[in-house]
């Protein structure tokens, strides 16, 4: 059994929710959806337990009705990515935050707050990013119905 | 003594791209530091939505004028994964071979920029100087010394001669025996121990913590480099080292950028004494099915991760790009507390932030301003040479660029 198959089993043990919501793709990539309510103990598990200390990035997801999130970590030296994703409903997009697990997610979390609308439950307040200060507070560019306005200096750099 | 907050950016003398940071002071020491990010955001993961997966890749590239093949190759790594393409052998020898060019031509960059940051501006001279055949090289491959515009979904555009090759080896040969004397200035030169020395601290449990990468992480022996963990490209059919080093401060950045810079020539060589025949690229489908990938791609600022999803069109779903500046900034704030204002600069500059590169003009156009034409570098070279002994009265001529 590799590596991957390892950790899926192990994952499937100790949350049987997850059974059959796991994907490995490819060596080195295991995808794996978990419901949302369960996410903190699973990316805990993940970091204590199966050595995921490496936090890489996390992507919003336009999904329609739902907002979807995926959170990528990474083990050291195997180089296993273990890609958790949740998805929340648009109308209560409150996702938990995971800085007191990994440092480096503070302004991940804030980048889909801003693109997505999401909202991250413990964020600690600090400012906004990526978008500036002065930006709409319920305009969510990377939504799928987000459409750019045109203004003067857009018109006429398409116009002349 | 009271706190006082100076505020630095977004434009700023000491800052080459603008971010602002609120930094708290007590006398002359820094006690937090708060950044502010986000001036340069240009919507391009918006913008890849709305483009097909060839114009996304040439907007990809133009991220970073630095680093772009390293977010090109990461893209086309993410496409090729999603569509199912296997790309030729020789094509990933290439861009692995481009790839390390880049990280040779970026670490003598910042090699440079350390020096002028500290007033060693010698240092910048002689680097930048040397930094002129790495860009001549990459000119010579790919037609360009930034933005090379070499990865296509599939494989590469263009090919390696042997001519090439033998220039290449000439080339590395000067680059190496040039950076072992870089490796002997750091370590004997008083300026630069003395200078760099206990300048921006971070701990390796810190580093482990705040999750920072590439070089600034390898300096508190953060032992991690995608290119050995989860190897890409021709990665994994190369030998070389890591390089780590214990003494967590900017000098350790130095000496880690250093050592890279002579495994990047290792690396280089083992490309070109093993260089597959064959293809160079593999047809690929303009609609991209539906599926996600994930790259990992260590460019040479650190970790560069690009999230794709394909939903059976020409256009990506989502594209999602994670630069390595982003994951080092809180690193940075850490580095700065309890360090000297006049320090700031340089520990910022040590992580190495992307700046803007600007591509060279060679489209050249007459007095009447209707004839253009293409200049290659030899009359390019010229040209400039004319200009200055007719304007400036300096002969250049006799400068040689090249050993």
């Amino acid at each position: 059994m590799s590596n991957e198959e390892e950790i899926q089993q192990q994952l499937i043990r100790q949350f049987p929710a997850t059974e059959g919501k796991f994907r490995i793709q490819r060596a080195r990539r295991i995808w794996v959806e978990v419901p949302a309510d369960m996410l903190l103990q699973f990316i805990q598990y993940a970091k204590d337990e199966l050595k995921f200390i490496e936090f890489c990035i996390i992507t919003g997801l336009d999904e329609g009705e739902n907002l979807g999130v995926l959170y990528h970590v990474a083990q050291s030296y195997t180089g296993i990515m273990l890609n958790i994703k949740i998805s929340v409903p648009k109308t209560n997009p409150v996702v938990p935050t995971i800085t007191h697990l990994f440092p480096a997610a503070d302004l991940p979390e804030r980048e889909i707050e801003d693109l997505f609308g999401a909202k991250v439950d413990g964020l600690a307040p600090g400012r906004r990013y990526p978008l500036p200060d002065n930006w709409p507070q319920d305009e969510h560019p990377l939504l799928k119905d987000w459409k750019p306005k045109a203004t003067a200096a857009s018109t006429e750099a398409q116009n002349g | 003594m009271g706190e006082v907050t100076v505020p630095i950016g977004p434009q700023h003398p000491a800052l080459k791209e603008p971010e602002s940071f609120d930094i708290t002071l007590e006398g002359e020491r820094v006690v937090r530091m708060v950044a502010k990010m986000g001036y340069n955001h240009r919507g391009i993961e918006k913008a890849c939505e709305q483009r097909t997966y060839i114009q996304c890749l040439y907007l990809i590239e133009r991220i970073c004028g630095i680093c772009s093949h390293s977010h090109s190759t990461a893209f086309v790594q993410c496409v090729e994964e999603v569509a199912g393409l296997q790309v030729p052998k020789r094509a990933v020898y290439i861009r692995t071979l481009i790839g390390e060019l880049e990280r040779i031509h970026s670490h003598l960059l910042w090699l440079g920029v350390a020096g002028h940051e500290i007033g060693f501006d010698t240092l910048l001279m002689y680097t930048w100087r040397d930094r002129e055949t790495v860009l001549d090289l990459l000119a010579m491959l790919t037609g360009n010394r930034v933005n090379y515009g070499i990865n296509t979904i599939g494989g590469v555009r263009r090919d390696v001669t042997a001519e090439q090759v033998a220039e290449i080896r000439k080339g590395v040969a000067l680059l190496e025996e040039r950076t072992k004397y870089y490796q002997q200035v750091a370590i004997e030169e008083a300026t630069l121990a003395k200078r760099l020395g206990g300048v921006g601290s971070l701990s390796h449990e810190d580093a482990v913590r705040l999750g920072a990468i590439g070089p600034t992480g390898r300096a508190s022996q953060v032992d991690r480099d995608v290119r050995r963990d989860d190897p890409y490209a021709a990665y994994g059919e190369m030998s070389f080292q890591v390089v780590t080093d214990t003494h967590c401060d900017v000098y350790g950045r130095t000496l880690v950028r250093v050592g890279e810079l002579i495994e990047s020539c290792k690396i280089i060589r083992q490309v070109l004494d093993n260089l597959p025949q064959g293809p160079i690229t593999v047809r690929a489908p303009r609609r991209i099915p539906v599926g996600e990938a994930v790259i990992r791609y260590e460019a040479p600022r650190g970790e560069d991760v690009h999230y794709l999803r394909g939903n059976g069109t020409d256009k990506p779903e989502r594209m999602k790009v994670r630069a390595p500046t982003l994951a080092n900034v809180q690193a940075v704030a850490k580095m700065l507390e309890g360090n000297y204002l006049a320090d700031v600069p340089l520990v910022i500059a040590a992580i190495d932030p992307c700046f803007s590169c600007t591509d060279r003009m060679i489209v050249a156009r007459d007095a009447g301003g209707r004839k253009t034409g293409v200049m290659d570098w030899k009359s390019l070279r010229d040209y400039s040479v004319d200009w200055y002994k007719k304007n400036r009265g300096l002969d250049c001529s006799r400068i040689k660029l090249r050993a």
